[in-house]
């Protein structure tokens, strides 16, 4: 009994060396995923962001047809490399709503003229209250809403070229 | 009454009307005047993780996500929300990563069965130790 007792510092050592070593060597995990996901959109009425495009409420996106809730921001650079995707995705057929964070109407006028406009009606949260209603935790992040306005999946970080035959079939899939 | 209440509306309608680069949200770095108030909401702040700087509470960090979250945290405990309906709201949105608050979930059982395994331990080798000593 007491010539076990001996190895268990020995054990502990090893215990703790191995999860030190599984947790430093296991690439790091920074992405928090909204837990409203499959939960009803929160209700929101958002003023317009940009000069030629509508104001967002909550409400228009719980049209009958799956939808693309874009959040995005002028001052935000992956948002800028998203563009062309989200334009493929509008080319596609796909409905897209969009929400700026933290923005100003020039800013977004800007911004779009720059990189094109893929959307429908733009909603201006200027102090991301509906960003963290909606449990998004950056800007870029992508929402598919389904006909009934629940949210079906959520895409975090930039819309890359091999994401958005991914993005197609979830809104084919919350139809 | 009713001049101030159009002053403090004045107040918070400007950061909303802005047009140009934004200044941080209204309550993001300034205090409530009630000081019983901003001790419950700094109390709540400084457990609230940054999603920006995710090693942070919401309290240290700059990042302007975190000073929205500041502001709306302060709003709502001068609306007179409970600081904990304020958390679970938001780990409704975030899940238990964005509390730095422990839970009593299972996962956190040996967290809290810690100390006492510990202590019992210590009471035996102490036990132990007495009782050798008593027989020499």
């Amino acid at each position: 009994m007491k010539r076990l007792w001996i190895w268990m510092p020995l054990a502990l050592f090893l215990g703790f060396f191995a999860l030190f070593a599984s947790g430093l060597l296991k690439p790091d995990d920074r992405v928090i995923t909204s837990k409203l996901v499959g939960k009803t959109l929160p209700s929101f009425s958002l003023p317009a962001a940009a000069s030629d495009r509508p104001a967002l409420a909550s409400t228009q996106l719980a049209t009958g047809k799956p939808r693309l809730l874009n959040i995005f921001a002028s001052w935000c650079l992956p948002c800028a490399a998203e563009a062309p995707q989200l334009m493929a995705l509008k080319q596609a057929g796909v409905e897209i709503d969009a929400i700026a964070i933290r923005d100003a109407r020039p800013d977004v006028d800007a911004f779009l003229q720059r990189y094109g406009n893929p959307y429908t009606r733009i909603g201006l949260d200027a102090r991301s209250s509906v960003q963290i209603a909606l449990g998004s935790s950056g800007v870029p992040e992508s929402f598919v809403i389904d006909g009934k306005g629940s949210i079906a999946y959520q895409h975090i970080g930039d819309i890359r070229a091999d994401d958005v035959p991914v993005i197609l079939r979830r809104l084919e899939e919350a139809r | 009454m009713r001049t101030l209440l159009a002053v403090l509306a004045l107040l918070l309608s400007v950061p909303a009307l802005a047009q140009s680069a934004l200044p941080p949200a209204p309550y993001a770095d300034r205090q409530i005047s009630d000081p019983a108030l901003e001790r419950r909401a700094k109390a709540l702040m400084e457990t609230i993780r940054c999603l920006t700087c995710q090693s942070q509470s919401i309290a240290d960090s700059n990042a302007s996500m975190a000073g929205d979250m500041r502001s709306q945290i302060r709003e709502r405990i001068m609306a007179g929300e409970e600081p904990e309906h304020i958390r679970a709201w938001l780990i409704e949105r975030y899940g238990d990563w964005v509390s730095y608050e422990p839970t009593a979930e299972p996962i956190l059982w040996p967290l809290w069965g810690a100390p006492l395994l510990l202590i019992g331990f210590g009471l035996l080798l102490l036990r132990g130790r007495l009782k050798g000593r008593k027989r020499s």
